[in-house]
């Protein structure tokens, strides 16, 4: 019975091992390189931010934000367009366009919030909108990234002098502090909640999960430091990361979102203003996908007219694969991060392997159903809808 | 020897953790009516359930006996085409299909082509004659009331050549002249022969109506009381559900009433959100004292519903006009939040639609209304100040759970209205308008919930109860106004009131509204 529900709890996490390893086979270990692991994350940094956004929409009931693409796009085209065409500067340039991502999301989150357009047509709309004023602002051309101190923001890597040699060294020292900050801050959160007569859970299952994790934490920065070092784009991965599972898990604001998918006459009449919680899904997702933009503009080099083609459904698809309910109300960032690294490991895979392109399409489209098949008829067996 | 057209012999059914049924037997002899009473979770739904194959053959052990024959059923489809159809508390309708469309659904009269639309209206309308349903057919069910819905349901159950109708809380949503109606054509049906098997929580229903009253406590049988004579009351048959004697249905209170007045409500008129040129509280003044219930009495559709949420932050209607004031001071409420913080709190009728959120915690509702009681500085939860809350109101409430971390959805009514409750307790308000706040709980949960209104009055908060069930009314209020189509028509005190009184309150204003009809 136990080992029944830690399973079912982690089923996500046992299929992302058994994925790793079998694409680890299949690769003659390829996978496992230091530039392949390091790529991993990066390659996939844009579904990673776009599903923390993706997730907010969702969690208001099933609710999707199609335009993300196309937002995507339009901040990446503007960004380039900026830096290429004009002097304003790396920095007010970043601004700007964060300001532009944002702006975007006020338009739609006032539309959806507050006028009751129902997302689907609203994003949909936006969609068509955004991708054609990104091609507008790029005259259908390929413009591309060269301004070094952009560059350096987001897609350079930390690099001690000194220290970083053949091994990035830095990398490693970072990564095994950061497991032992786990550890230490695991033991001290106990101490304390023992301490004011909370009840703890047991010992030997919580450390043997802050165990792991740490090790993932120090094997991971072993890659790294066998590879570039810690690439700056992760840093800006971890800080989307962390703000949406701190605002999801822990605060009355995110709770607002879980509450609306749960029951949104409900959560009215508790005093809540839904319309504010509407709006503020879709200001925040737009928000993320001008930051992907900027992000997919430093990584890339360049921005076309087709950045961001289906980032939506990538984002949409991680969301669902790591366990939010497709009709609201659930759904975790952890979960959604394993849901993107998930669909990150068989791209990645596939790709090393040499998979043809169409083949990749029907694979991810039959590991989308089958995890949410799963999702729905493991909930049909705990009894609930 | 008897003439049984079901039998149900040794029924035991389990869920993971629970026996739900434990060796229950049920005779019920062919063109009667038989009572299936017990108090919330005693198993009278999940044995209606084994009944009609909701839950398939197999997944429970005994016989079930009907016609004569033992029957296997798989699925509702096999026990429908037997002839028993049941009829569950949460009407199975679709609001935006007609009455036609809707009694033909899954059994669709077929033609050569497609469905034949002209048989099926023909058919509809013959069933709807017979249950004395007077629309026409094609009207959609959105735009007929729950009284009708309920003959839908009914006219439904005819159309699949019914021989055993069993109805879940058929009343329940129900005012009494519609409830009076429903269950006298229960009566008309079995003079024709059939048989039903009704669940019910009105006991003065079911004194009414039943021949026979089976009573279930904790997943078995206790007993099965004969009333063919009409001779049990309601206490005999209490006494079969609690296993003991409630010698007073409405727990004694101390009288605290104050001289001030804790909330008061000046000429409040609300139109209807859709039709905008329809009032729906017209001219509607009240005032409710520190430490006293008042009972807001009336037919359905009377509008009390409609001014409580109106009030509550205008979060019912249109073209809203008039002054509320809280202690006093006028309050302006503009929405929900702007009511909490002024110290109002609605507790609706509809406690799984509007009230709480099912998929999640006791813990996480009982919160919800003021959960920045509950959080550090800058809107940061404290998961563990939110469990205490949660686990105190449990104490308090006495609500059944195994944990207050279980999910709402899993509780049984009488325990989700306590969690209610203990929610808008939680956001500590000096006026609480209870509407319809013991609907579908069972008596023992029921007496409970007083005690709590008794203990919020002893607060010195005001109390506003809107309910539908007289006998309550006059059980608990202090003072009682009766509402009729939207307007206040009567105002007295609990001692000059009566059953009687209130609904010739009500009948006088119907004609005098009539009267004046003529006279335009």
């Amino acid at each position: 019975m136990k080992l029944q529900t830690t399973l079912k709890k982690y089923t996500m996490v046992i299929a992302l091992v058994l994925v790793f390893i079998l694409f680890s086979i299949l690769t003659q270990g390829r996978l496992l390189k230091a530039q392949n692991m390091s790529n991993l994350l990066l390659q996939n940094s844009y579904v990673l931010v776009l599903a923390c956004g993706m997730l907010l929409c969702i969690l208001t009931g099933g609710n999707v934000d199609l335009s993300v693409g196309s937002t995507v796009c339009l901040v990446g085209a503007l960004c380039a367009q900026l830096l290429d065409k004009t002097s304003v500067p790396a920095i007010p340039t970043i601004l700007i366009c964060l300001a532009v991502g944002a702006l975007i999301g006020v338009w739609q989150g006032f539309w959806i919030g507050y006028v009751h357009i129902p997302p689907f047509i609203c994003t949909l709309s936006g969609m068509f909108l955004f991708r054609g004023i990104g091609r507008v602002i790029l005259s259908s051309k390929t413009v591309p990234v060269k301004n070094q101190s952009f560059l350096n923001i987001f897609a350079s890597y930390i690099q001690v002098p000194g220290l970083d040699d053949k091994i990035k060294w830095s990398a490693f020292i970072v990564g095994v502090v950061v497991a032992a900050g786990l550890l230490i801050s695991f033991f001290l959160g106990r101490a304390s909640k023992a301490k004011k007569g909370y009840s703890v859970d047991a010992l030997a299952p919580a450390l043997a999960k802050q165990v792991i994790i740490a090790a993932l934490v120090v094997f991971y920065s072993w890659k790294l430091a066998n590879y570039k070092g810690i690439p700056v784009m992760l840093l800006w991965i971890l800080a989307v990361v962390f703000i949406y599972a701190f605002i999801t898990s822990k605060t009355a604001f995110g709770r607002y979102f879980y509450a609306v998918g749960g029951n949104e006459k409900a959560t009215k009449l508790s005093g809540i203003d839904t319309k504010k919680v509407y709006f503020m899904a879709y200001a925040s997702m737009s928000f993320l996908a001008g930051l992907s933009g900027l992000l997919m503009a430093a990584r890339i080099g360049s921005v076309n007219g087709d950045t961001g083609t289906s980032f939506e459904m990538d984002a949409i698809g991680s969301c669902f694969i790591g366990g939010a309910s497709a009709y609201g109300g659930s759904g975790t960032v952890a979960g959604i991060c394993i849901g993107a690294i998930f669909l990150g490991v068989i791209n990645q895979g596939m790709s090393i392997i040499g998979l043809d392109n169409n083949w990749q399409y029907i694979v991810k489209g039959l590991v989308l159903l089958v995890a949410v098949i799963f999702d729905v008829v493991s909930n049909h067996k705990t009894g609930k809808a | 020897m008897a003439d049984y057209i079901l039998e149900m012999r040794s029924i035991t059914k389990e869920f993971p953790g629970v026996k739900a049924l434990d060796n229950v037997n049920l005779q019920v002899e062919r063109g009667e009516i038989h009572a299936l009473v017990g108090e919330n979770g005693a198993g009278k739904s999940t044995l209606m359930n084994v009944l009609s194959g909701t839950y398939p053959y197999g997944t429970y052990t005994g016989d079930i006996i009907y016609n004569g024959e033992t029957c296997q059923f798989h699925t509702l489809r096999d026990s429908e085409e037997k002839g028993i159809v049941i009829i569950h508390q949460e009407l199975a309708l679709i609001p935006e299909l007609s009455i036609g469309e809707n009694m033909f659904l899954g059994n669709e009269r077929k033609g050569r082509f497609g469905i034949n639309w002209d048989k099926t209206y023909h058919e509809a309308r013959i069933h709807m004659d017979q249950v004395g349903l007077k629309d026409d057919a094609h009207t959609l069910i959105k735009d007929i009331g729950t009284g009708k819905q309920q003959l839908v349901e009914i006219a439904k159950a005819l159309a699949k050549k019914v021989k055993l109708l069993i109805l879940d809380e058929p009343t329940s949503s129900l005012n009494e002249a519609d409830s009076k109606m429903l269950l006298d054509l229960l009566l008309s049906f079995k003079e024709q022969g059939m048989t039903s098997i009704i669940i019910s929580h009105k006991l003065n229903e079911i004194a009414y109506v039943a021949d026979k009253i089976t009573v279930l406590r904790d997943g078995s049988t206790i007993e099965t009381i004969d009333n063919s004579t009409r001779s049990v009351d309601e206490d005999r048959i209490i006494r079969g559900m609690v296993g003991r004697e409630l010698s007073d249905r409405y727990p004694s209170r101390e009288h605290h009433i104050s001289d001030e007045i804790g909330m008061e409500v000046k000429n409040w008129t609300v139109h209807h959100p859709v039709y905008q040129e329809k009032i729906v509280d017209d001219n509607v003044s009240f005032y409710v004292r520190k430490g006293e219930v008042v009972g807001f009495s009336g037919l359905q559709g009377a509008g009390r519903t409609e001014l409580a949420m109106s009030i509550f932050g205008h979060s019912y209607g249109t073209g809203i006009t008039g002054q509320v004031f809280i202690n006093g001071q006028e309050v302006h409420l503009h929405n929900e939040k702007q009511a909490i913080e002024a110290g109002l709190a609605y507790v609706t009728e509809d406690r799984k639609g509007n009230g709480l959120i099912l998929p999640m915690s006791i813990a996480v509702n009982n919160t919800m209304a003021k959960i920045s009681k509950v959080c550090t500085k800058g809107n940061i939860l404290d998961f563990q100040k939110e469990k205490q809350v949660a686990e105190e109101y449990k104490e308090r409430m006495r609500t059944k759970t195994p944990s207050v971390m279980q999910d709402v959805g899993n509780l049984s009514g009488g325990n989700q209205q306590k969690v209610l409750l203990s929610k808008w307790m939680f956001a500590d308000p000096e006026v609480l308008i209870l509407d319809e706040p013991t609907r579908g709980i069972d008596v023992g949960a029921k007496y409970e919930i007083y005690g709590i209104i008794n203990r919020l009055v002893a607060m010195g908060k005001s109390v506003i109860m809107i309910s539908s069930e007289l006998p309550e009314i006059l059980g608990m209020c202090d003072r009682i106004y009766v509402m009729n189509e939207g307007k206040m028509v009567a105002e007295m005190t609990a001692q000059e009131a009566s059953q009687e009184k209130i609904m010739a309150a009500i009948l006088k204003s119907e004609k005098k509204e009539e009267s004046e009809g003529v006279t335009e």
